[in-house]
């Protein structure tokens, strides 16, 4: 597999990004606060308004580098990257496989995958906080979440797919709060909540999935498949529903987990959050600089990659598995191997 | 002679001559490259990018003695449906009056000799990529001056080494073949199927390509997860 390269994060608005031959030089206030050479970078995400220059674009398009452009609350807005990457045939196949009968076979898969690894994330806390735990309720999801899982593979319709995902997500939002073992007067979650988060433990899934998001797009247009053609997700204007497709079975296994443990190490200050007059969380700038470098720090953590059988660094899961699908689409494989975490 | 010589290929049909390289040493990478449009950036494409920066201005011709040295030079073959850039093209001066494979040149006075040099990073190769790719611009600068080139070079830059080519029969004949299974290739849209081998390892492609996972069945990957599930009690 190959190397997993940085991402650079820019949180500060007022910063301004320039070329300087094979560099990316980072200014504030006129001062140079940051300088890295362009092929040690994958994709640059910036937070706010930060300003470009053309020539420091030119060479991100050059090199394949993807400029991400979020607004502060982590809602994406576009990207550059140069030109569309990839295989119009196999881009036509993916349309095709998106109106036929491939549609519910992939989207199961996703969903499969999805309640899996949620269910993982039940099945350790459970193993590793055993006398803390409110066991019962997180058993019986753990259950039906088993349940579910045979039955999206045998959903006829996507409507029966999506049926099932939202009746799994609700079972295991409900046990959440159970696998917070610490402070759980200020880090309590009622279900899933996202416009606005109305907690703190939703505001911080919303930031981290959105920084998921960035990353599988951009996985997506690497390989060569279009972000925006979903299977599961129906199509939408503006929606990138194929990399909301593939988000799916990384949730809880990339961000779930990363949360829970950041609450449960105490490594979260309640008082980093912002609290709006009708309810909704925001996240104070120090706290998102803390969740940017602890996702940053997960994703250089190597894995064995459980279909392909090789070590990777977990950053390039998304990648790992853009390329599966691309190929399963190619028709080089006989179905598409989601990320199933035991 | 083969079919292909008399085929003539359509503007619209020619194929990148630097990919029958890429073909001569994995149809699959060539599949990866020209079909599915990826492009691995590694070291080495890396320093071959840079050494290539500076055989490539097309606005600096030089000569040096009795040779003349012509960069970047656009090359088609119709024949063989092929077209790119050539690194160097050199031009030797010739004074017999009875050389046969001499030409005229524009702009120049007396008789020139084509003799094409393509720059490569490394070492020689165990394999004949190189030399079939150089051969492809033989030809393809025989179809556009009308005469007969029959020797050229690869310019290994590790060593620093010249190594002469002859563009005998044998050497024609499998770039013919080669040309015209990539268009063959190229006109079914598929890439072809991985296949792991030692030289894998040489390829830059290798982490996209992914030619080892190419036996495995990802049904029976999901069919594994789920009997596991089925035999754990929780």
């Amino acid at each position: 597999m190959r190397k997993l390269l940085n991402t650079l994060y820019i949180t500060a608005p007022d910063s301004y990004l320039a070329r300087d031959g094979e560099n990316v030089v980072v200014r504030k206030e006129d001062q140079i606060a940051f300088r890295i050479p362009i092929h040690n970078l994958e994709s640059i995400i910036m937070f706010g308004y930060a300003g470009a220059s053309p020539s420091f674009m030119h060479l991100c398009m050059e090199r394949g580098v993807s400029v991400s452009f979020l607004q502060e609350n982590g809602k994406y807005l576009g990207s550059v990257v140069g030109n569309v990457k990839g295989n119009v045939l196999l881009r036509r196949r993916q349309y095709r496989m998106a109106d036929g009968p491939e549609a519910v076979t992939l989207a199961s898969r996703f969903v499969f995958a999805k309640i899996a690894n949620s269910r993982t994330v039940l099945r350790r806390a459970l193993r590793d906080h055993e006398e803390s735990i409110m066991s019962e309720n997180v058993v019986r999801s753990s259950d039906f979440l088993k349940r579910y899982m045979r039955r999206v593979l045998a959903s006829a319709t996507l409507d029966d797919v999506r049926g099932v995902e939202g009746d799994a997500a609700r079972r295991y939002f409900s046990s959440f709060n159970e696998l917070i073992l610490t402070d759980k007067e200020h880090f309590c979650m009622r279900g899933r909540n996202r416009r606005p988060p109305l907690d703190r433990v939703n505001a911080m899934l919303s930031f981290l999935y959105a920084l998921l998001r960035t990353d599988v797009q951009s996985a997506l247009e690497t390989v060569g498949l279009d972000p925006a053609v979903g299977f599961l997700h129906r199509d939408r204007p503006g929606r990138q529903s194929l990399a909301l497709d593939l988000m799916e079975e990384l949730r809880g296994y990339m961000v779930d987990r990363l949360v829970l443990s950041l609450i449960n190490r105490k490594q979260i200050n309640p008082k980093d959050f912002l609290f709006k007059e009708n309810g909704a969380v925001l996240l104070k700038p120090d706290l998102k600089k803390e969740l940017i470098a602890s996702w940053q720090k997960r994703k250089h953590e190597e894995i064995r990659h459980p279909f392909l059988k090789e070590k990777i660094a977990l950053g390039l899961l998304p990648y790992a598995q853009a390329l599966l699908l691309a190929r399963y689409i190619r028709g080089d494989l006989d179905d598409y191997p989601p990320f199933l975490w035991k | 002679m083969t079919m292909t010589e008399n085929r003539h290929f359509a503007e619209d049909d020619l194929l990148l001559i630097s990919g029958i390289q890429h073909y001569a040493f994995c149809p699959r990478q060539w599949g990866l490259i020209h079909i599915e449009q990826q492009w691995a950036e590694n070291v080495l494409t890396f320093e071959g990018r840079q050494m290539h920066r500076r055989a490539d201005d097309p606005y600096f011709s030089e000569t040096r003695g009795d040779v003349l040295v012509s960069r970047a030079m656009p090359l088609v073959s119709y024949r063989l449906g092929l077209y790119g850039v050539a690194d160097v093209v050199e031009f030797h001066a010739v004074i017999d009056p009875d050389e046969k494979n001499k030409v005229k040149l524009k702009g120049r006075r007396g008789w020139w000799i084509p003799y094409p040099v393509e720059y490569k990073r490394g070492n020689r190769k165990p394999d004949d990529c190189d030399e079939v790719q150089l051969c492809a611009q033989a030809m393809a600068l025989e179809e556009m001056l009308n005469v007969r080139v029959e020797e050229g070079a690869l310019f290994y830059g590790e060593r620093e080494r010249r190594v002469p080519v002859r563009f005998d029969s044998v050497l024609r004949e499998r770039v013919h073949r080669l040309a015209e299974d990539m268009h063959r290739h190229f006109a079914g849209g598929r890439t072809a199927e991985a296949v792991y081998e030692p030289k894998c390892t040489r390829c830059s492609l290798e982490a996209l390509c992914q030619p080892k996972s190419n036996s495995r069945s990802a049904s029976r990957y999901l069919q594994n997860y789920l009997s596991d599930l089925s035999a754990s009690s929780d």
